[in-house]
């Protein structure tokens, strides 16, 4: 098993395991873009194995949208704070019934 | 040679990914997250996918995290550190469920038979712009249309939500 396979592997998990841990928004959103880069270096990897430059190509695809996505959720966040005050994930308790 | 680098550049991006998600304040948060992406971009260059690494430095730890930077600095937070954190059983269980998602995925690829990279064997010019572009205008046409697509209704969805009240619209 290759290093970078592993190496990919206890990023995503860091990312997800901050995602889980913490309650700040903005430091989810970093965790969500550790996760995403994880699976960008990992998509590199394959695609210098298998001499092959699609999957370099897919990895701007994803860049694009994370781009956006993160575009999409700051200004969600903003939003939040404007209303609420705090961006602590435990404050949004309007959808709980 | 490129091991001992490596294993160095490994070595950073992991620290500083746990120094990301581990730090009280968000402004180191996004300062290390910088410092892994361009150990990423670092890993990238060794994988000789050159054009990518530098799309990579300029979008992810330019744009994007100056974009963190902007909203940290609109944000004021300095009260939100004083609140105390989670309560020790759900960091439990949150570092429980990481471990676990860490060790199915290792068993999930241990099988995976790689074998060594060799760059020597690669094209000479893999991973430039030229071909890059050859590959995405020609292959990839659509979804490059559809990203500029997804682009502009984030733009617009973006001014939208960023507005001071939506009333007045």
């Amino acid at each position: 098993m290759s290093e970078y396979l592993v190496l990919c592997c206890i990023l995503f998990s860091l990312g997800a395991f901050g995602v889980l841990i913490r309650r700040n928004i903005l430091v989810m959103f970093m965790s969500i873009e550790l996760m995403l880069n994880s699976v960008n270096l990992l998509l590199v990897y394959f695609s210098a194995i298998h001499n092959d430059q699609s999957g370099q190509v897919f990895v701007f695809f994803i860049m694009a949208v994370a781009a956006a996505e993160i575009t999409i959720g700051l200004a969600i966040l903003v939003m939040i704070f404007r209303h609420i005050g705090s961006i602590k994930i435990d404050s949004l308790k309007e959808l709980k019934w | 040679m490129a091991n001992i680098i490596f294993y160095i550049l490994s070595g950073i991006t992991l620290c500083s990914a746990l120094f990301v998600i581990l730090s009280k304040n968000p402004v180191y948060s996004v300062l290390s997250l910088v410092i892994t992406f361009s150990c990423i971009t670092g890993h990238m260059l060794l994988l000789s996918a050159d054009f990518l690494a530098v799309v990579n430095l300029i979008v992810y730890a330019g744009a994007i995290m100056v974009l963190f930077l902007f909203v940290i600095m609109m944000l004021n937070l300095n009260d939100a550190a004083a609140q105390p954190g989670k309560p020790f059983l759900s960091k439990l269980a949150a570092f429980v469920a990481g471990g676990l998602l860490l060790i199915s995925l290792v068993y999930l690829l241990k099988g995976q038979q790689t074998g060594h990279i060799d760059l020597s064997t690669l094209d000479n010019n893999f991973g430039s712009a030229q071909e890059l572009g050859k590959i995405l205008f020609n292959e990839f046409l659509l979804p490059f249309e559809i990203t500029s697509v997804l682009f502009l209704s984030a733009m617009i969805g973006a001014v939208m939500l960023g507005k001071k009240d939506l009333k007045d619209y």
